[in-house]
């Protein structure tokens, strides 16, 4: 099976997903420059973090326009699994594959720091290996990450099992702690925590176990044995 | 911003005849303080700069080591004080861009930020908070953008710097040594400027950095633009890829003049350029307005004709400019052409090279005066005073700073800031490890044995996470060096820093000189930041948890040296005393034990005593591990002193060791093996951090209590302007 590592001008964990899902998870990646197409044959998408053209406008909003955009819609209709981080995440909202925005935090600050993340949706392609409600430390770091959506917005994500992350306590101000949140499907997936940070144990001072799940999740959705 | 009158003779002489306006808008950029080093060159050869990791190579910008398995460590270190005094935020971002672009002009990849930030009293001085909020932000914004990690640094307040700031900005790479640029030139090789256009910023920015700030001359401060340099970055690093590039340089101070007169110079060759070339912002500029300005995010690379296309191929990628703007030629000279007309021709040795000169130096007279010892009025409340301190900008936790700094892209970082030393795992199994320091309140009352604490200083956080010394970079930062007091204290710093080199065999691997930091009410204090990189072959001491009854032990001796201490110039107001001096011996021994025990993984962790001495030391231990301690001080190895003295006295060389009590008598062979002093002073446990002298209570404090006001005062004041304690 073959991820796709998109690379927007202004990305800068590009290289840190293409190393995990490589050398930590075995798996085979590519990296696709914004003007590329993405083939027929790409099995799962991540839009990785950073400052795609350097946040200018809105963070995501440059990127969001990008012709590589229009092959992860068309993949995220087939049912392909999409995952965004940070930046990533920023993209999928401003391009209208997920629902809602993400704000300047609460603090006007830029955050870099750990923090601990509660499961609340456990069927997405990333999450299918966690326990609901299980515990995952990760580090965030974010300018513009606070997660923001109508009172309504938010009753129908609710319903429709779309809260797929939520922080243990209140981090940035995010509405209803959210940290994470799919489409309809469930198939694309959006976080602005980083799970690339978190998987090998000399960089992850807690436990690197849980975020591990994400990938593991990925690769039992793809029927890749461990 | 133009030459001296004997200056001007002099180049008259040497070219015979009139420089003409542009040529001597060329020589003005280049000969000033800030390019040339000409006030301190000649004494910099002082210090060691050659190892057996030390990799040389002409033109270089950063310092290269040899890590092993075919790869190199890159390193470097700059300020930006002039213009991050006009505009923090722009100078202390453009100060980044500055350093990161020497590490890639190596041919490697940036993997490290650390900064060093002054500013005057923020408790009261409400433009010394403005300057630093917005440098920490400048930085911020633009490291982040960068994707790579601000991992460490120090933040200092004293008043010496009221309206002024202070921003030094040091970086590591990281790379394969086949990928090191090699510098080497041929004929018909083409001169390309690669990067963001040419505009009116920064111009004249290094004669403005060369110079007492006397006017906010806003237009010699550089425009940052870090999504540019994130371009640049890869862009440079594909290029380097594929092999497409000769040599390299960056465009800093002194702009197109300063890069193309010093890769003549270096290399030994001339470079023909046409001004109209230059992808510039405005239309409108003049040759000479073109080769000064200081615009940022712009690299100047050499290639071959036939190369030429790929590069163009991948500038075009990246939608960044990619002008041919000369080529190589043999003879010597710069040649600067606006189309047909030359508009400048010398030699590239006379622009490159301004007359070193031998500033006379002379003691200050305020060291002959400062008091060296007062009575204080004795201390009631000893805990009351710890809150006071654990408050005080200097203690207060940074974590307010580096947590809005991304410290963890790359996916390098294995310890964190907030510790002694980060540090980074490499690719090759080894893990690096790199501090930067400075101490102004000691180098004033003795700028010798002050550097030399800095330089200890560093190595002894870098110890710390098992490292071992490999490089040392030097910031010599002081004020007007025609001031004969000044440059003696120049010198005196310098004198130290190298015997500590020599005896420690720490090569000097980059450095920089920044003069004329004078601020309205006269100089700095002498500013020398010291960085030291660390290499560990094996593990590094990652810190772990200490729980009830792990032990602390001590290891170096506590003496009378209080001068420059935060004891006596927070608590006291008193400036003067007996500043730390380190016996290179006792250094010695000290490290190689503390890199041993670590070694035998017989420790949790292992802290250095600096700032607020022991009292601190021990209260960070017990903050960050949210337990308390109980510390007797009479058992304190060293000198017999005052309870206060042993409490707060600033002396080098020692190290707070914590540990499973089963390691207790390993450690002790060890350390009775290598003949230094030490004892054991105190265990964990319980809720509080409590200090006491023969058995009577000195200090008693609750660990959360304490964590709470070290950990808040800091953004109380910046934000808030509030006072915690």
């Amino acid at each position: 099976m073959k991820v796709g590592v998109l690379v927007f001008p202004g990305s800068n964990c590009d290289r840190d997903m293409y190393h995990v899902l490589t050398d930590v998870f075995h798996l085979d990646a590519e990296y696709y420059w914004h003007e590329k197409e993405l083939p027929k044959n790409i099995d799962a998408v991540i839009l990785p973090g950073g400052f795609s053209y350097g946040d200018r406008l809105r963070a995501g909003v440059i990127a969001a326009h990008s012709p590589i955009i229009k092959d992860v819609q068309k993949m995220a209709e087939k049912g392909i699994p999409v995952l965004g981080v940070c930046n990533g995440f920023q993209i999928l909202v401003e391009s209208g594959l997920l629902p809602g925005v993400l704000l300047k935090n609460e603090s006007l600050n830029f955050m870099c720091e750990w923090t601990n993340l509660i499961v609340e949706n456990n069927m997405t392609p990333f999450t299918n290996q966690f326990k609901s409600n299980e515990k995952i430390p990760i580090p965030i770091a974010n300018g513009e990450g606070r997660y923001y959506v109508s009172d309504d917005a938010l009753k129908e994500l609710k319903k429709k099992n779309q809260i797929v992350f939520r922080y243990s306590e209140v981090v940035n101000g995010s509405a209803n702690r959210i940290a994470g949140v799919c489409n309809e499907d469930g198939n694309v997936v959006g976080m602005m925590p980083h799970p690339e940070r978190a998987v090998e144990s000399d960089i992850n001072p807690i436990d690197n176990k849980p975020s591990s799940l994400i990938f593991e999740s990925l690769l039992t959705k793809m029927g890749v044995s461990k | 911003m133009s030459l001296e009158e004997q200056e001007l003779s002099e180049l008259k002489s040497k070219i015979g005849r009139d420089p003409t306006f542009t040529e001597l808008q060329i020589v003005a950029a280049e000969w000033s303080e800030h390019c040339s080093y000409k006030s301190s060159k000649r004494h910099l050869k002082m210090l060691p700069m050659d190892g057996p990791l030390v990799i040389t190579e002409k033109g270089y910008d950063s310092g290269v080591l040899d890590v092993g398995d075919g790869y190199v460590v890159t390193a470097h270190i700059e300020s930006h004080n002039h213009p991050s005094a006009v505009e923090p935020y722009g100078g202390a971002a453009t100060g980044v861009g500055g350093v990161i672009r020497d590490i890639l002009s190596a041919g490697t990849r940036p993997i490290a930020i650390f900064d060093g930030l002054r500013f005057g009293n923020i408790e009261n001085d409400l433009q010394a908070r403005w300057l630093f909020k917005n440098a920490v932000t400048g930085i911020a914004d633009y490291g982040n953008c960068l994707g790579i990690p601000t991992i460490g640094g120090e933040v200092e307040f004293d008043e010496c710097y009221e309206n002024y700031a202070m921003v030094d900005v040091a970086a590591l790479g990281f790379g394969k040594k086949e990928n090191l640029i090699r510098n080497h030139i041929e004929k018909d090789d083409v001169v390309v400027l690669m990067g963001g256009s040419t505009g009116r910023d920064g111009i004249g920015g290094s004669q403005f950095a060369s110079d007492s700030l006397e006017s906010e001359d806003r237009s010699a401060v550089q425009i940052p633009d870090p999504f540019i340099e994130k371009l640049i970055i890869e862009a440079v690093l594909q290029a380097r890829n594929d092999g497409l590039i000769r040599a390299m340089k960056d465009l800093g101070g002194g702009g197109l003049s300063c890069a193309v007169s010093e890769t003549a110079d270096a290399m030994e060759i001339g470079i023909e350029m046409d001004v109209d070339k230059v992808h510039t912002r405005e239309s409108d500029m003049h040759p000479d307005e073109i080769m000064v300005s200081e615009s940022q995010e712009r690299m100047l690379i050499v290639t071959s004709k036939t190369k030429l296309k790929k590069l163009e191929e991948i500038c075009n990628k990246f939608r960044i400019g990619c002008s041919v703007i000369g080529h190589v030629k043999f003879d010597n000279q710069v040649h600067i052409k606006k189309g047909k007309n030359t508009v400048a021709n010398l030699p590239a040795d006379v622009i490159a090279n301004a007359t070193l000169l031998d500033l006379p130096s002379k003691e200050p007279s305020y060291l002959k005066t400062i008091e060296t010892e007062k009575k204080f009025k004795p201390i009631s409340d000893y805990s009351k005073l710890m809150m006071k301190l654990l408050a005080s900008p200097n203690i207060a936790s940074k974590i307010w700073v580096y947590g809005q700094y991304d410290h963890e892209v790359g996916i390098r970082t294995v310890v964190k800031p907030g510790t002694d030393a980060s540090v980074l795992r490499l690719d090759n199994g080894k893990y690096l490890s790199a501090k930067i320091d400075g101490n102004p309140k000691q180098c004033y009352i003795n700028p010798r044995e002050g550097a030399i604490g800095c330089f200890e200083e560093a190595c002894r956080n870098v110890v710390c996470t098992g490292a071992k010394p490999i490089g040392m970079l030097d910031h010599l930062q002081f004020g007007n060096p025609n001031d004969s007091e000044i440059f003696w204290t120049f010198l005196e710093s310098l004198k130290g820093l190298t015997d500590f080199a020599k005896s420690f065999e720490i090569p000097c691997v980059g450095g920089k000189v920044s003069l004329y930091n004078e601020t309205p009410a006269g100089p700095i204090k002498p500013t020398p930041v010291i960085g030291v990189i660390g290499l560990i072959d094996k593990k590094p001491s990652v810190p772990k948890r200490i729980f009830e009854n792990d032990c602390l032990l001590i290891i170096g001796d506590t003496k009378d040296e209080l001068g420059g201490s935060e004891y006596f110039e927070y608590i006291h107001k008193f400036v003067g005393g007996k500043c730390p001096a380190v016996n290179f011996e006792d250094s010695k021994k000290n490290m190689r034990s503390v890199i041993d025990i670590i070694d035998k993984n017989l420790i949790k962790s292992a802290h250095d005593c600096s700032k607020g001495g022991l009292a601190i030391a021990v209260s960070e231990i017990c903050m960050t591990n949210q337990i308390g301690c109980n510390v007797s001080l009479d058992v304190v190895p060293g000198e017999k002193l005052d309870v206060d003295r042993v409490l707060f006295s600033e002396s080098h060389s020692r190290y707070l060791i914590s540990f499973d009590k089963k390691n207790l008598a390993k450690i002790e062979s060890v350390l009775k093996k290598n003949n230094v002093s030490f004892n054991q002073i105190g265990h964990f446990g319980g809720e509080k951090i409590q200090f006491n002298n023969n058995s009577k209570s000195v200090i008693d404090l609750n660990v959360e209590k304490a964590n709470e006001i070290w950990l808040h005062a800091l953004p109380n004041l910046v934000l808030h302007g509030k006072k915690t304690v």
